[in-house]
């Protein structure tokens, strides 16, 4: 199956890196579709797809870690239970939902409450902020990502706190520790590995969305997809592929938007790899991380 | 050390240690409340969500908006009639490709394969699939079987959505069957039965109820795919014609819809999106309970 997906996409993208060069396709800027002015670059839309991820993974990497700490070590058993189906029910949601809901919902709390108080304060003196904020932009765009990984990354993470021996957390305590210092020294430690795991996992997932963040980012081609600031509009590899997909006017367009599909599959087979391997580290020697380091 | 120097001394440390103390203490009062308010921001938006659809989704439902097609553009008319149809049929084919290999190659890695290396192997593609962006699976069904057949088509869109069903339910059947006490086949070896038998009518029977909650979380999961169906069945506001040809389906149609400068068409986009959460919701909801009720009861006879 994975061989036939590779197969399959690098075949139809044969033709737009014969036609621009594996680099130069992938270091272009341009994206022009009109026909005998063709010319087709992937790197604003890499950096699109990857400044917007890390948004998310900043807001959604620590806020899943505190969920997970919560529901595995903090909560009174009888909230714990209730309090993981209901973030199991946010991983179901579907992203065209949140999608919808950011579009006419969400963006407006954000660019009210904190985009604008952001740039009120910040746009003479931090670049990054220089940009008077729509709602619709990278910022949003990380955020509604972050909001739809952290039930998978906290999920995870549960899971991979919830195997940590007890003995950990008691030799902890018997040494005086607050609950706090027991999950910092005994479970972060232990469950350092598995963490990671999940927190790559939630990567590929933000990288590879395409719907939500069709709608939410601003959707610009060409150099302009390149951010400059928190609030720019950009563009992400999928959101790309999604909007001009239909219209794709000649082959070499569609190959040129296949072309992309094969730099998001490499991305995420990183991404994805890398983390298994973690996970597994983790789960085949669960005892060869003794406490601290 | 006079006793005064030491009875200074002790006291400054058991000052600096209260002092410590106190921080500590703090600290651990501050991350639990920090923990509290990372679960409540996770909760806020799912509230957000349900409560927006439904308030703006309701008001959309009639017996028209369920069963008609959609009316010209902007208009207000009509429905999502050919969107409801269109999910019904694509994931139902999907699923009837997905189900049966999906099935029996969790089968295959937990009864007959053991540990060796093509089974680790086939476990970890399974894994990368489940990790593959969706829109990537589209474009798979787009060059094999729309530039195959020449025109977009609901066989496309199956193909796709299969590809991303197959892996959940390889990896739900696999764990379901593997935690099916070994006391019970066992007891089919005693009688001489073939392991085929075995595996079929003693383990597959005892964790049908586990198998099927994987059937069922992997078709709410494609039922609300988008990115895949833009490449491959593409959307029409017409009835289903045929599996040779486009169709609709409702995420694709709240994509559409949303993306239309119409009150009228947003509307029309939150009626949809009402009804798309209530069934993958309602399923997940519902298989969820299945599946605590059924587990304990299993790990109750086990």
């Amino acid at each position: 199956m994975v061989c036939l997906v590779t197969f399959s996409v690098f075949r139809g993208s044969i033709q737009i890196f014969s036609y621009e060069g594996v680099i130069g396709f992938l270091t272009g800027t341009d994206w022009n579709a009109v026909e005998g002015r063709e010319s087709f670059g992937a790197l604003p839309y890499i950096v699109g797809t990857l400044a917007s991820s890390a948004i998310a993974m900043v807001i959604g990497v620590p806020i899943s870690l505190g969920i997970a700490t919560f529901v595995s070590e903090m909560s009174p058993p009888r909230l714990a239970a209730p309090i993981s189906f209901v973030i199991e029910l946010l991983a179901a949601v579907p992203s065209i939902i949140y999608g919808l809901w950011a579009l006419f919902v969400f963006r407006f709390w954000i660019r009210d409450l904190i985009e604008m108080p952001l740039y009120n304060a910040f746009h003479g003196s931090l670049p990054i902020f220089a940009k008077y904020p729509f709602g619709l932009d990278l910022f949003t765009a990380g955020i509604v990502l972050a909001i739809m990984i952290i039930p998978i990354i906290s999920s995870i993470c549960r899971e991979v706190m919830r195997v940590v021996p007890n003995s950990q957390r008691e030799a902890a305590y018997s040494l005086g520790a607050t609950r706090w210092e027991a999950v910092r020294i005994a479970v972060f430690p232990y469950a350092k590995a598995g963490i990671l795991g999940a927190a790559i996992l939630g990567l590929g997932r933000a990288v590879g969305e395409t719907i939500l963040v069709t709608l939410v980012i601003g959707n610009v081609i060409g150099i302009a997809a390149i951010p400059t600031t928190l609030f720019s509009q950009s563009q992400t590899l999928s959101s790309l592929i999604a909007n001009e997909f239909n219209e794709a006017s000649s082959d070499l367009h569609l190959s040129a938007l296949i072309g992309l599909g094969a730099v998001l599959l490499i991305l995420t087979m990183i991404i994805n790899i890398g983390a298994r391997l973690l996970v597994r580290k983790m789960v085949k020697v669960p005892t060869g991380e003794k406490g601290r380091r | 050390m006079s006793s005064k120097e030491r009875k200074n001394y002790r006291m400054i440390l058991h000052e600096e240690m209260k002092k410590r103390y106190r921080t500590r203490i703090i600290t651990d009062n501050l991350v639990t409340v920090f923990a509290l308010v990372c679960v409540v921001a996770a909760i806020i938006p799912l509230g957000s969500i349900l409560l927006e659809v439904i308030k703006n989704g309701a008001s959309a439902l009639s017996f028209e908006f369920l069963t008609a097609p959609q009316g010209s553009i902007g208009s207000g008319k009509g429905g999502i009639g050919p969107a409801i149809q269109g999910t019904i049929i694509v994931v139902g084919l999907a699923s009837l490709i997905a189900t049966p290999v999906g099935v029996l190659a969790g089968i295959y890695l937990s009864e007959f394969a053991g540990n060796g290396i093509f089974p680790t192997v086939v476990r970890f593609l399974n894994n990368i699939l489940t990790g593959l962006p969706s829109i990537v699976i589209g474009i798979v069904g787009y060059v094999t079987i729309v530039l195959f057949l020449g025109s977009f088509s609901v066989w496309a869109g199956a193909l796709s959505l299969s590809i991303i069903m197959m892996p959940i339910v390889v990896i739900v059947t696999e764990e379901t069957l593997r935690i099916v006490p070994h006391s019970l086949r066992e007891a089919g070896y005693a009688l001489g039965i073939s392991k085929a038998k075995i595996t079929m009518n003693i383990v597959l029977t005892t964790a049908k109820s586990g198998v099927l909650t994987g059937i069922g979380l992997g078709i709410a999961r494609i039922a609300g795919e988008t990115a895949p169906l833009i490449m491959t069945i593409l959307g029409t506001s017409l009835f289903f014609s045929g599996l040779e040809g486009p169709v609709d389906a409702l995420p694709l149609r709240i994509w559409r819809l949303a993306s239309q400068p119409y009150e009228s068409a947003h509307a029309f986009g939150w009626g949809a999106a009402l009804i798309l959460i209530l069934m993958v919701l309602g399923m997940n909801v519902g298989l969820r309970l299945l599946a605590r009720k059924k587990g304990f009861t299993v790990r109750a006879e086990a």
